[in-house]
């Protein structure tokens, strides 16, 4: 993709000028988000790391900023973590080996299917928190529990675990079902034992991300009820909060010690995401295959 | 023949078919198209969710009132349902974001695209995405600690919470979103044309504004559509930053309140269901709903376009 020298000789001083000056506007534009990225960590943990203490990974929260800390709003996270891995892992999964595997593309009601996932994705979070706190806190009359947070970021995080798990399951050659089924395996058989097997590193990294991007969620856990003071662990079927709600909260306090231990908590987020996006990012270097 | 008839007797007939129907293979068929099954359930979930309550609210206070009333206190006695503050609200922080993050992300595609080597394209394109990695909350930590202050100390007046501090956080948070789809749609340029032009003697510069751009811009428009539908949804970066105050001003310096942000604040607090305020959340939210469902679609349109023409 590189210029062609010019052989009739040297272009003229304004377009050279003009080339540099669009170049260097270009340096300066992507550099923008890097350089509040950057300002952001710094700011974050200059304002955090004295908040970084076990008081905050063990205690509950409290009205005084020093013995304040996120235990339940942490355990609240990890058991929406392990909610949701059993629950929009599956499905998403399930979702992508159809419509990869089983749906014939002609039908108008696939289409439907795909057209419907791609308007999910996009979505605002906040209306997946109307939905929860219509149908599973209200209507079914669920409560304001754990278990309608998670169904709620279920829902929420699907369309990307479809969409990743698609990519994995496509990824994986022609050849490789045709060799099984020559061999007399059923659609099933060559579904479970030879595509889903090789698109598992795939699946997993997508996998991985979505649950990143669930747990990073606030506002639609606002509506189905998690801004509540819990002191005690959290339960499945009990009241609950999660880290980046427990972060809000403090950041709503008007005691400038709370928004220090905000940025603390923020902390403790970030580095849950990151451990998360490096195994996803060392799943993928590892294990995946290119045909 | 004959005497291969003789020696074997007749040609045994060979079936293909199973010798019964496969039933576990209809059952594993069903249990995925279920699964598939949840995504249309949720679609349907969230248009009854919304319409429902919707209705009933607009039993009560009529669409006229509530699309050009021109003050929004829905908690107050009298009470009042205009929207049009926070749509107000919800365009002016759209736009401050917008005017971030289109001219921004377009020039990171155009330099990832058309100017950064391969391997430096490779680092630069996963790194410019942790920036939509990290979770919202957090950039509303930054915008109300650090970046209004920062905007006051540089001698722009600013409240506490204002839209302006709120809306460029969010732009920078969107650039990834612009610059990933844009850069998508240029990479996907037929390199013949970009050849063709260098042969003619253009530049890199021209190469770039006025072959790839004009050939992407479907993919582009997309992307500028998709970041708009995003602003627009935010929920927690003006939830923190940009207050809770609903009026109707210009003036991106002021605290404001967008329909987002009606609705968590609303949402927090234990509104009675049924009660006309609990109503609100669902009226404000199908608006919402609705705009972002336009836009998406809209965007969604613009992509497979370019893909049909190019790919």
């Amino acid at each position: 993709m590189s210029a062609v020298p010019a052989i009739l000789g040297r272009r003229s001083t304004g377009e050279r000028v003009r080339g540099g000056a669009f170049y260097a506007l270009l340096v300066f534009s992507i550099s923008v988000g890097f350089l509040l990225l950057g300002t952001l960590l710094v700011d974050v943990f200059r304002k955090g790391v004295p908040f970084l203490d076990w008081v905050l990974l063990n205690n509950p929260p409290s009205a005084s900023p020093e013995k304040a800390g996120a235990r339940p709003a942490i355990l609240g996270t990890i058991y929406m973590m392990g909610l949701l891995l059993l629950m929009a892992v599956p499905v998403g999964v399930g979702t992508a080996l159809y419509l990869e595997e089983y749906a014939d593309r002609e039908r108008w009601y696939n289409r439907v299917l795909e057209i419907n996932i791609q308007n999910l994705a996009a979505v605002p979070s906040i209306v997946y928190g109307i939905l929860g706190l219509a149908f599973l806190v209200r209507g079914l009359g669920l409560g304001r529990v754990l278990l309608a947070g998670a169904m709620i970021l279920t829902l929420l995080v699907l369309p990307i675990v479809i969409v990743s798990s698609r990519e994995a399951i496509r990824a994986v050659p022609d050849s490789i079902r045709q060799g099984a089924y020559a061999l007399g395996a059923t659609q099933w058989q060559v579904i479970s034992r030879q595509v889903l097997p090789a698109a598992i590193p795939g699946i997993a990294t997508g996998s991985i991300l979505a649950l990143a991007r669930a747990i990073g969620e606030t506002a639609p856990l606002l509506l189905v009820g998690a801004l509540t003071y819990v002191a005690i662990d959290p339960t499945i079927l009990g009241q609950f909060t999660a880290l980046p709600i427990q972060i809000f909260q403090w950041i709503a306090r008007p005691q400038d010690d709370f928004k220090l231990l905000a940025a603390a908590g923020i902390i403790v987020l970030l580095a849950i995401l990151l451990v998360m996006n490096a195994g996803a990012i060392w799943l993928r270097n590892r294990y995946q295959r290119r045909w | 023949m004959a005497t291969r008839e003789a020696a074997l007797g007749p040609r045994p007939e060979i079936r293909l078919r199973a010798e019964s129907r496969r039933w576990s293979e209809d059952v594993v068929k069903g249990v995925l198209a279920l699964c598939a099954l949840v995504s249309v359930a949720t679609t349907l979930g969230i248009v009854i969710a919304l319409l429902e309550p919707s209705i009933e609210f607009f039993s009560e206070i009529s669409a006229v009132d509530f699309f050009s009333g021109t003050t929004w206190a829905p908690l107050f006695v009298p009470s009042s349902f205009g929207v049009l503050p926070l749509l107000a609200g919800t365009l002016n922080v759209t736009a401050v974001a917008c005017l971030v993050a289109m001219p921004l992300g377009l020039a990171a595609a155009i330099f990832l695209s058309e100017y950064a080597k391969p391997r430096v394209r490779q680092v630069l394109k996963p790194s410019l995405e942790v920036l939509a990695g990290i979770p919202t909350v957090v950039f509303g930590f930054f915008a109300l600690t650090f970046f209004t202050p920062l905007l006051q100390d540089v001698g722009i007046d600013v409240n506490v919470f204002n839209a302006l501090s709120a809306g460029i956080v969010m732009g920078v948070m969107l650039i990834p979103t612009v610059a990933s789809i844009s850069e998508d749609a240029m990479a996907s340029v037929p390199r013949e044309l970009r050849d063709g032009a260098y042969a003619l003697g253009g530049s890199r510069l021209q190469v770039s504004t006025r072959i790839v751009v004009p050939a992407a811009i479907s993919g582009i428009v997309a992307s500028f559509v998709l970041a708009i539908s995003r602003a627009i949804g935010e929920t927690m970066i003006v939830l923190i930053a940009a207050g809770g105050i609903a009026q109707l001003t210009a003036d991106s310096r002021e605290p404001m309140q967008t329909m987002t942000a009606f609705i968590a604040a609303t949402g927090i607090g234990d509104v009675p269901t049924g009660s006309i305020e609990y109503k609100t959340i669902f009226a404000v939210g199908l608006t919402l709903f609705v705009i972002t469902l336009v836009m998406n679609v809209f965007a969604i349109r613009l992509v497979r376009k370019y893909r049909e023409i190019y790919e």
